[in-house]
C-alpha cells in the first residue's frame, strides 16, 4: 500500500501524548494521541465544537493567555523531544518555534513591511539589510511579493482580504518557524482567494510542517497528507488523507465524511 | 360595531395623538437647552469682549507684556496670563501623560483581573475629589515638601500647583486611554503573541498603535482639563499676574485671574468687569482649538482594525 | 544568522521578560503614586482638621475667631444649592436623554444637539461661572442667590446626566420597545412604563456622579460673586401659615462648603488652616460617599441585569 511505502520517509515533528485540555471545569480535549509528520500537511476536521481549534491552539500554547485554562499530558516537539506543554518551557519560546495563521486575517495596524518584520523585530533583529532580505523572502514565499513590492510602506489594512491573509502567512514565515498552525485560514475569504491560499499551503509543505484546522472537508482532502477526525473532544480517527476519505475505519468518520452527519 | 363607541374612540385617539406631540415637543425643548447654553456662552463672552475691544486695541491685547487692568496705568497683555496657564499645564501634563499612559497600559495589558477591578473605581474616586481639596493639598503639603529641596521656593508657585494638578488629571488620561486599548480586538493581540511577542512588546507595538485615536482623545481631554483648571492654581500658585516661563515662580493664569476679580467688588460694566469675559473668551478659544486638534487627530488615526 | 538557535531564542526571551517585569513594577509604581497622593491628602487633612471636628463645628457660623468658626451656613448652603441643581438638572437631563435616544430623528438638528452636548462636557467650569454672571445675575436679575448658583451647577452637570441617561436607555434591548408597541402603546407610554423604569438605576448613578462633581465645584460659584462670609441662614423653606412652604430661600445670599474652605485656606493664620482642613475633610467625605454609592450602584446593576 501507498501509506506503507511512504512510512519509511516519515519523520515525526510533533506528538500529542494523552493530551487533555480544560477550560476551567469543562474538558474540551480528551486524551488525544496524534503524530504530526515533518514537512507534511495534517488537517483537523470535525463538526464545530469538536475541539479541533482547541487542539491546534495547544501547539503554540495560546491557551496560556487566558486564566483558568489547563493542560494535561504533553506535546513532544522533535528533534529535541521538548515537551511543549511542560511548565518549564516558556510559551514564548514555543510560539517562536511554531507560528500561527488565524481564522480572520489580523494584520497589525502597521505597514506591510513592518507586519512581516514584526516577528524578527520581536527577536531583536533590527538590521535593515537582514530585515529587507527576510521580508522579501517571506513575501515571495507567500506569493505576495509581486503585488506589494511597490508599496511596502502602505498600511496593511489597505490590502484585500485574501492579500491580508497571505500577508499574515508571510508574517508567520519570516521567522523560519519549524511548524505553522492554520486555524481555518480561508473561512473569511472568497473562493478565488481560498484557492490561492490552498495552493500556497501545498507549496509551503516543502519547507515547513503544517497543521491546519478546517471546517471544509473538500479543503482537507485537497491540501492535506494526513487527516484527523475529531468529535466531542476526542480523536476518532487519524490516518493518511486518502485512506480517511476513501476507506474510513470507523463508522462515525464515514458518516461525517459522507455528509450523513455534521 | 356600535357607531357611538367608535367615534368616541377616534376622538380619544386624536387627543392622545395631540398629547404625544406635546410631550415630544417638551422633550425636544429640554434637549435643545444644550444648544441654548452654547449660544448663551458665546453671546455673553462676545458681548462683553466687544465692549472691551472698543477701548483696547487688539494689538495691545496680544503683544503687551503687562497685565494691569485695575491700575491707573492699565495694560492688557493677555500673554502674561497665558504664560501662567502654559507653564502650569506643561508641569501638570509632564506628570499626567506619562503616569496616566503607564497606568492605562498596565491595567489594560498586565494587571490581574482583581487588581483592575479595584484600581478602576479608585482612580474614579481620585478624579472625583473636588479641586479645592487638591489646591489645599498643594499649598499645605506639597509646597513645604518642595521647599525642603529648593529652600528658595516661594509659598505660592506654579510647580507645586502643576504637580498636584497632574495627579488630578491622571484618571482622565488613564481611563480614556485604557478604554481605547481594551477596545482593540483580541485577535490583534493573539496575532502578536503568536509571533512570540512579550506582553510589553504586544502592548507597545500592537495595542497602542491600534488605539492611537482614543489615546489622542485622552491626551486632549487631559490638556483641556489642565488649561481650564482653576481652584488648584487659585489656592497654590498665587493670583498675581507675572510674565514668566519659570515654574518656580508664582503667577496668575487665565482662570485664576477671573477668580481674583470675582473675589473683589468690581462694578458691573467697568473695564475690569469686561476683562474677565475677555479672559473667558480666550479660554474658550483655547478649548475650541484643542477640540479641533482632537478632531483632526481622531480623523487621521481612525481605528484601523 | 540562525533564527532557530534555541540558545539565542532563550536569551531574547529572557531579555523581553525582564522588560515585562520592569514595566509591571513601573505600572504598580504609577498606580501607587495615585494611591499615596490620596492617602497623604486624606491623612494630612484628617490630622490637621481633627481637633476642629466637633458638633460645634457643624452648628457654628463662620467667625473672625478661628476657634469659634463653623460650617453651619456652608453646609446648609450646599444642601440648598444641591437641591436646586437636582431639581433643574434631573428633569432637563433625563428629558433630553430620552429625546435623543427615543425620539430624535436622524437629521442635522439632532447632530447639532449631540455635538453641543459633547462639547459642553469639555467647557471649563469657570466659563459656566461667567455665563451665570452675565446671564443669571445681571440679565435675568437673579442676583447672587441660591437660585443662580443652583442653575449654574445644573447647566454644568447637564451633559453628565444626559450621557448617563442615554447610555442606560441604550442598554435596553429593542425587543422591549417592540413588545410595548406590539401591545398598542404610544411612544410616550413606552417611555413612561418601560424605558424610564428599566433605566432608572443607571440614570440615578449618573445623577449621583454629576451631583458629586457639583458639590465640589468652587470656581463658577466664586465667579457669580457668592459672598464668602455669611453669618446667617437663608429663610426656612417652611412656615406656620398656609401654604406652609415658601421659596424665599431661593433668592437668598449664601455660601457653600468649597467656598468656605477656600476662604479659610487663603487666610494666613494657621488656626484657619485647621478650619480649612476640617471643612475639606467633611467635603471629601461627602464626595467620596456619593462616588462610592455610584460605584456600588453600578456594580450591583452590572450583576443584576440579565436581559
Amino acid at each position: 500500500m501507498e501509506t506503507t511505502a511512504n512510512a519509511e520517509q516519515l519523520v515525526a515533528k510533533a506528538q500529542a501524548q494523552n493530551l487533555s485540555f480544560y477550560y476551567s471545569d469543562y474538558q474540551a480535549l480528551k486524551s488525544i494521541n496524534m503524530t504530526v509528520h515533518e514537512k507534511k500537511v495534517t488537517a483537523l476536521i470535525g463538526p464545530s465544537g469538536c475541539g479541533k481549534s482547541t487542539l491546534l491552539r495547544c501547539f503554540n500554547r495560546m491557551h496560556d493567555l487566558y486564566p483558568g485554562n489547563r493542560y494535561e499530558g504533553g506535546i513532544r516537539l522533535h528533534p529535541d523531544n521538548t515537551d511543549l506543554l511542560s511548565p518549564d518551557v516558556d510559551p514564548i519560546e514555543v510560539r517562536m518555534r511554531i507560528s500561527m495563521v488565524f481564522q480572520k486575517p489580523n494584520p497589525f495596524p502597521k505597514s506591510i513591511y513592518e507586519n512581516v518584520a514584526y516577528g524578527l523585530r520581536v527577536r531583536g533583529v533590527n538590521k535593515r539589510v537582514i530585515l529587507d532580505e527576510k521580508v522579501e523572502e517571506a513575501l515571495r514565499d507567500a506569493a505576495l511579493w509581486d503585488e506589494v513590492k511597490e508599496r511596502l510602506d502602505d498600511l496593511a489594512s489597505n490590502l484585500s482580504g485574501g492579500q491580508q491573509q497571505r500577508l499574515c502567512i508571510a508574517r508567520a514565515l519570516a521567522t523560519e518557524p519549524e511548524m505553522i498552525l492554520f486555524d481555518e485560514p480561508t473561512s473569511a475569504l472568497d473562493p478565488i482567494a481560498t484557492a490561492n491560499i490552498e495552493e500556497l499551503i501545498s507549496e509551503l509543505k516543502e519547507k515547513v510542517t503544517i497543521l491546519i484546522v478546517t471546517h471544509n472537508m473538500q479543503q482537507a482532502a485537497r491540501v492535506s497528507d494526513f487527516t484527523a477526525y475529531m468529535y466531542l473532544g476526542e480523536l476518532v480517527e487519524f490516518g493518511a488523507t486518502d485512506q480517511i476519505f476513501i476507506k474510513p475505519q470507523k463508522k462515525e468518520t464515514e458518516d461525517y465524511i459522507t455528509g450523513r452527519f455534521g | 360595531m356600535i357607531p357611538a363607541t367608535t367615534s368616541a374612540r377616534l376622538k380619544k385617539r386624536r387627543t392622545r395623538h395631540l398629547r404625544e406631540r406635546v410631550i415630544e415637543g417638551v422633550l425636544f425643548l429640554a434637549a435643545s437647552i444644550s444648544v441654548f447654553t452654547t449660544v448663551a456662552i458665546v453671546y455673553i463672552l462676545v458681548k462683553e469682549s466687544v465692549v472691551f475691544f472698543q477701548q483696547v486695541p487688539l494689538k495691545d491685547f496680544l503683544f503687551d507684556t503687562q497685565w494691569t487692568p485695575l491700575f491707573d496705568d492699565a495694560h492688557f497683555g493677555i500673554v502674561v496670563l497665558l504664560s501662567g496657564t502654559v507653564v502650569s499645564s506643561v508641569v501638570a501634563l509632564c506628570v499626567a501623560i506619562p503616569l496616566g499612559t503607564i497606568i492605562a497600559i498596565y491595567l489594560s495589558e498586565f494587571a490581574p483581573f482583581a487588581l483592575r477591578e479595584l484600581a478602576k473605581p479608585f482612580l474614579e474616586l481620585l478624579g472625583g475629589v473636588p479641586t479645592i481639596i487638591y489646591g489645599y493639598f498643594a499649598l499645605i503639603f506639597v509646597t513645604p515638601l518642595l521647599q525642603k529641596i529648593y529652600p528658595d521656593l516661594p509659598g505660592f508657585n506654579l510647580l507645586s500647583a502643576g504637580l498636584v494638578m497632574g495627579i488630578m488629571i491622571i484618571p482622565y488620561v488613564s481611563s480614556l486611554s485604557e478604554d481605547a486599548m481594551r477596545a482593540v480586538p483580541m485577535s490583534l493581540r493573539e496575532g502578536s503573541y503568536a509571533m512570540g511577542a512579550t506582553r510589553l512588546q504586544t502592548a507597545l507595538k500592537v495595542v497602542m498603535p491600534a488605539a492611537t485615536s482614543g489615546i489622542a482623545s485622552a491626551y486632549i481631554l487631559g490638556i483641556s482639563r489642565a488649561v481650564g483648571e482653576t481652584m488648584i492654581l487659585a489656592v497654590a500658585a498665587g493670583m498675581q499676574p507675572n510674565l514668566t516661563w519659570n515654574p518656580l515662580e508664582p503667577a496668575a493664569t487665565v482662570t485664576t485671574y477671573i477668580v481674583q476679580v470675582a473675589l473683589g467688588d468690581l462694578p458691573h460694566g467697568s473695564i475690569g468687569y469686561q476683562t474677565i469675559f475677555v479672559a473667558g473668551l480666550s479660554l474658550m478659544l483655547m478649548t475650541l482649538m484643542l477640540n479641533i486638534v482632537g478632531h483632526i487627530l481622531r480623523k487621521k488615526y481612525r481605528e484601523a482594525y | 544568522m540562525d533564527l532557530r538557535d534555541i540558545q539565542s531564542i532563550r536569551a531574547v526571551i529572557a531579555r523581553g521578560k525582564r522588560w515585562d517585569v520592569i514595566f509591571s513594577l513601573l505600572g504598580l509604581l504609577a498606580l501607587m503614586t495615585g494611591v499615596l497622593t490620596f492617602v497623604a491628602l486624606f491623612a494630612d487633612m484628617t490630622i490637621q482638621g481633627a481637633p476642629r471636628l466637633s458638633l460645634d463645628f457643624f452648628t457654628n457660623f463662620p467667625s473672625r475667631r478661628a476657634g469659634e468658626a463653623g460650617i453651619l451656613s456652608a453646609w446648609v448652603g450646599t444642601t440648598l444649592v444641591m437641591l436646586t441643581t437636582a431639581m433643574a438638572a434631573v428633569p432637563l437631563g433625563v428629558a433630553a436623554g430620552v429625546y435623543l435616544e427615543e425620539y430624535a430623528p436622524k437629521n442635522w438638528v439632532t447632530d447639532v444637539i449631540e455635538i453641543n452636548v459633547t462639547n459642553l462636557a469639555g467647557v471649563p467650569s469657570i466659563v459656566y461661572g461667567l455665563l451665570a454672571l452675565g446671564l443669571f445675575v445681571y440679565q435675568f436679575g437673579l442676583g447672587q442667590s441660591i437660585l443662580s448658583a443652583g442653575l449654574t451647577l445644573a447647566l454644568l452637570i447637564l451633559p453628565i446626566v444626559i450621557v448617563a441617561t442615554r447610555e442606560s436607555i441604550r442598554a435596553i434591548p429593542q425587543v422591549i420597545r417592540e413588545g410595548a408597541y406590539a401591545l398598542g402603546a404610544t411612544p410616550w407610554q413606552t417611555v413612561r412604563d418601560h424605558i424610564l423604569p428599566y433605566s432608572s438605576a443607571g440614570i440615578l448613578t449618573g445623577v449621583i456622579i454629576g451631583m458629586a462633581r457639583a458639590i465640589g465645584e468652587t470656581a463658577p460659584i466664586i465667579t457669580i460673586g457668592a459672598l464668602t462670609f455669611i453669618a446667617f441662614l437663608p429663610p426656612a423653606p417652611y412656615q406656620e401659615t398656609l401654604p406652609f412652604f415658601n421659596f424665599d430661600w431661593l433668592m437668598a445670599p449664601f455660601t457653600v462648603m468649597p467656598i468656605q474652605m477656600f476662604n479659610w485656606t487663603s487666610r494666613p493664620e494657621a488656626a484657619f488652616q485647621a478650619n480649612a482642613a476640617a471643612a475639606g475633610f467633611v467635603l471629601v467625605l461627602m464626595t467620596l460617599a456619593m462616588n462610592g454609592l455610584a460605584i456600588f450602584l453600578r456594580y450591583r446593576l452590572r450583576r443584576n441585569i440579565k436581559w
